[in-house]
């Protein structure tokens, strides 16, 4: 990692000096989040029982060390994406509290957005601009001059595999997978400290997910990045993840390294005979499956973001 | 494989990230350059429409020629200005709007940019993009009518027009929070605003004519003193002498609404915050 040292500090690192230490990359107290269920015109002018609010997170806490991956794992209206928008300043948490780097991500969201970015399951972006457009945008929102997101943008692109030439196209005329790719550079243009994924490969081709995997993989060995990430894919998890949390109905209900979750259920069995399905089944009480299940009855009249 | 640098971006400046959402605008309307001509059009149909009813007067003898090339001129103002207040109105609302659907408003609103910088940012754009709209439909229009400005006063037209702007900037933040809070309606919502702006600032007749308790909401408008100005500056050769109580009202509208405006856009945001409503919509 090459930090020119002639340039003035960012405004992010100013926060870190002045904190006066190393911080802790992430830290999640007690977390807690609520939503209302709709209300829907009662068309058969029947009174129906008032639904109680759903709980997407049921005082979660872990904390993230520098240059760690860490992994969320859970299934679809888990908590996961929940939990990724309080971090990222976009979701107020009912109760507890979030730190990155010592910074209150409620009481002080201007001082920690530098800091961090994200990339979400669904790569959002102003579609009939080209891929160059957003990244413009979005490089120039975290304070880079425009030929420095273009430089930037082809060197992370061309590590993903994605071509000049698609830069320039609209984002409307490229596949769910290049789309993607575009989303992981634009989070990584702004060199963020703490990197959230939620869900960055779930519907690509094998290919575009090896891809990504790979780039998030050396991006982490070559910088000091931190890493969230989300997933509901076990083998990604434990490919790429130092730790693992397992969130089921909004709680943290395990956490460890992939290698200490496979000792907590091995009973006695060889540790390669007992895959993370096998752990997730056994520490949570039921298969991604049953949870996705479960979730999407309780969540189809539920309001927010889960 | 080579190694990808580790930027540390210098502290940006506020024009540094207000042009990021200027050019992030320009990029987005150069995409849907066949609106804009759609929008032009519309434009210059609707300014002809509501303009040759003062042929109309002149025809049937209800008003005198003197008076007709005044009606004409009246009705043309309003028309102009109405297109250029509705255009920056639209403009905010419209974008909100489109980040909502494309799921973009979450990238931005967790962008290191203040909100001030953001809003105004994206207000610069919708001001110069209605003023070069409505100056084509002025000069599409123009030659459809016999009108005299000999004796208008240019500069305090102009004057009008950038004082004015300002509170345009506050207005068109507060029409952007409907479609924030709610997507699928906020837009049609702010017609609704609009319309309602339209009824009591005299756009196309003069507030006097009003009943008394809607007159009382035409102070409120910042359109009310816009198309004053404008016209006193254009029919009369009103001076900017003349003219300083309109532009000091204009002035202070900008000085209160600007800042009320995005507090509000704050609570709104805090409120969408705590609720969840930010996730993409479409």
């Amino acid at each position: 990692m090459n930090i020119p040292e002639a340039r003035p500090l960012a405004p992010a690192d100013q926060e870190l000096a002045a904190v006066g230490h190393r911080p802790v990359p992430l830290e999640v107290s007690h977390v807690t989040k609520t939503f209302r269920h709709k209300r829907i015109a009662n068309l058969t002018r029947r009174k129906k029982a008032k639904k109680p609010p759903r709980a997407a997170l049921d005082n979660v806490s872990f904390t993230v060390q520098t240059s760690e991956i860490y992994g969320i794992l859970g299934a679809n209206g888990s908590g996961k994406s929940t939990l990724i928008r309080i971090l990222s300043t976009l979701l107020l948490p009912d109760g507890g509290s979030v730190r990155i780097f010592g910074l209150d991500v409620v009481k002080e969201p201007g001082k920690v957005r530098p800091l961090l970015n994200r990339v979400s399951a669904d790569p959002s972006f102003f579609r009939p601009m080209s891929a160059m457009e957003n990244l413009l945008f979005f490089g120039r929102a975290y304070g880079l001059s425009g030929p420095e997101v273009r430089r930037r943008s082809a060197e992370i692109l061309s590590r993903l595999g994605l071509g000049e030439e698609h830069a320039r196209e609209p984002m409307l005329h490229l596949s769910r997978g290049q789309q993607q790719k575009v989303a992981v550079a634009r989070a990584f243009l702004s060199s963020p400290r703490l990197m959230l994924l939620d869900e960055p490969t779930t519907g690509l081709d094998p290919r575009s997910k090896r891809e990504v995997q790979a780039f998030v993989a050396e991006v982490r060995r070559e910088s000091q990045v931190t890493i969230l990430l989300t997933t509901h894919d076990m083998d990604e998890a434990e490919q790429l993840c130092d730790r693992i949390g397992f969130l089921s109905g909004g709680k943290l209900v395990a956490e460890g390294t992939p290698l200490e979750l496979r000792k907590q259920v091995a009973a006695g069995r060889p540790l390669d005979e007992v895959d993370m399905e096998a752990v997730f089944i056994e520490l949570t009480g039921r298969s991604i499956e049953e949870d996705e299940q479960e979730d999407e009855n309780q969540g189809q009249q539920a309001e927010g973001g889960a | 494989m080579a190694t990808i640098d580790v930027l540390r971006p210098r502290p940006p400046s506020r024009v540094g990230l207000g042009w990021a959402f200027f050019e992030r605008q320009t990029n987005l309307w150069k995409r849907y350059w066949a609106w804009e001509i759609v929008w032009l059009l519309y434009g210059v149909v609707n300014t002809l429409a509501i303009t040759f009813i003062a042929n109309e007067a002149g025809r049937t003898g209800s008003v005198s020629k003197a008076e007709q090339s005044r009606l004409t001129m009246f009705l043309l103002i309003g028309t102009l200005v109405w297109a250029y207040m509705s255009a920056v109105l639209d403009d905010m609302s419209l974008t909100v709007m489109w980040e909502r659907w494309e799921g973009t408003i979450e990238h931005t609103l967790m962008a290191p940019v203040p909100r001030v910088v953001h809003l105004v940012g994206m207000s610069a754009f919708g001001i110069l993009h209605a003023f070069i709209r409505t100056s084509l439909v002025m000069a599409c229009a123009l030659p459809f009518f016999h009108v005299d400005l000999g004796q208008a006063d240019w500069v305090t037209a102009a004057a009008v027009v950038a004082v004015g702007s300002v509170s345009l900037i506050g207005l068109g933040i507060l029409a952007s929070i409907l479609p924030l809070l709610y997507p699928e309606r906020g837009e049609q919502m702010s017609f609704m605003v609009q319309a309602l702006v339209l009824l009591v600032s005299g756009v196309y007749y003069s507030v006097s004519v009003l009943p008394g308790w809607l007159q009382v909401a035409s102070h409120v408008s910042p359109a009310t003193y816009l198309l004053r100005g404008i016209r006193d500056a254009l029919l009369n050769g009103s001076s900017v002498g003349n003219q300083a109580g309109t532009i000091a009202i204009l002035a202070v509208f900008g000085v209160v609404l600007v800042p009320a405006s995005l507090l509000v856009f704050g609570l709104a945001e805090r409120w969408a915050k705590k609720t969840g409503q930010l996730k993409r919509q479409g």
